[in-house]
């Protein structure tokens, strides 16, 4: 995220040396763009914060943990559905459950639904896309995710 | 000044309700109502207020420089494999959630990129960026990242092909908003 904003700025100003007005008419664009973004993206950052709150770790082992058997894969492809975790939370966590006795392959079906789905994130998708595209989109991507995993599930029962 | 109000009235009456929420879980030391907060609303403000304005910054300056003739050129229709290797590159080396590549997918779109380089590109996104790989291969391991990738990229492109099929034979465009 560093390197981001170190390449941005730095772009920002060779593009300045360059042409001043096309570079701010291209910030301003940008801004506008993101202002306009803005109410939706809060909306939703305040609904994953609540819905997240009553999700903790332990209700995550009981549903994830050995004791849950296959059922185990179910609740980690709908878990991973709905959830937009960033990165940063998302792969500590994954590491605590998997230390915590939570297997691989389950963790695999996790991440990978919980990367390519964004079911809460649908409200903005629509926006760009329109719903029946968002839709097919995430339950396509429902779909890729759960043979990503289950192969990765199946590897990792093998060995 | 309505209209936009009426556009946006869903979003304002969640922050609004939420702000009052907030302001009285901390007066009243309602203590879940300051975990929501501190905990995890901060932590998505964080990430938002970091990441997204570079994002724009940076869709804005390739709107202004980066002309209609070259992205058509090498990630347009036909622009075949090195298209796709083109879009996932591209892919790979941002950071962000997914929500911060739709408007890069609509601004791609408008200059000409092929919509089935539009879906391979929101899926590589979604899947393999460099800067959470790193993540990834500290908690998970680098077994795991490598076999998740090698399977997920025959996917995505997969599921690219089928969505931009799918597309542009319904004729669906991506909305500026």
């Amino acid at each position: 995220m560093i390197a981001m904003t170190v390449v941005t700025g730095i772009l920002i100003v060779i593009s300045f040396l360059f042409d001043r007005e096309k570079t701010i008419a291209g910030i301003k664009k940008g801004w506008m763009q993101f202002m306009k973004i803005l109410p939706t993206l809060l909306s939703v950052i305040i609904i994953i914060s609540v819905v997240l709150h009553f999700i903790s770790n332990e209700v995550l082992m009981d549903y994830l943990g050995a004791k849950a058997g296959w059922g185990a894969y179910l609740s980690a492809a709908i878990l991973g559905s709905i959830s937009i975790l960033p990165g940063f939370i998302a792969y500590p966590l994954s590491g605590i459950l998997v230390h915590s006795g939570v297997s691989l392959s389950v963790i695999a079906v996790f991440i990978t639904t919980l990367k390519m789905v964004g079911i809460l994130t649908i409200p903005i998708e629509k926006k760009y896309f329109g719903l029946k595209t968002a839709i097919i989109r995430n339950t396509l991507s429902f779909f890729g995710a759960i043979i990503v995993g289950g192969i990765m599930a199946f590897i990792y029962y093998l060995i | 000044m309505k209209q936009y109000l009426m556009k946006y009235k869903f979003d304002y009456a969640i922050i609004t309700a939420f702000t009052i929420f907030v302001a009285g879980s901390f007066y009243f030391h309602f203590n879940p109502g300051v975990q929501i907060f501190k905990d995890n609303f901060r932590m998505f403000l964080k990430e938002m207020i970091f990441v997204l304005p570079v994002m724009f910054i940076i869709i804005g300056l390739f709107d202004v420089w980066i002309s209609k003739e070259k992205v058509q050129k090498h990630i347009g229709e036909n622009s075949g494999i090195k298209g796709i290797l083109l879009v996932m590159l591209l892919a790979f080396l941002q950071s962000g959630p997914l929500y911060a590549a739709f408007p890069v997918a609509f601004l791609l779109k408008e200059k000409g990129c092929s919509s089935v380089n539009i879906f391979i590109y929101l899926s590589a996104f979604t899947m393999a960026k460099i800067p959470m790989l790193t993540f990834e291969i500290g908690f998970l391991g680098l077994n795991f990242s490598l076999l998740r990738l090698v399977l997920s990229v025959p996917v995505f492109i997969l599921i690219g092909f089928v969505m931009g099929k799918y597309f542009d034979k319904n004729k669906c465009e991506i909305k500026n908003i």
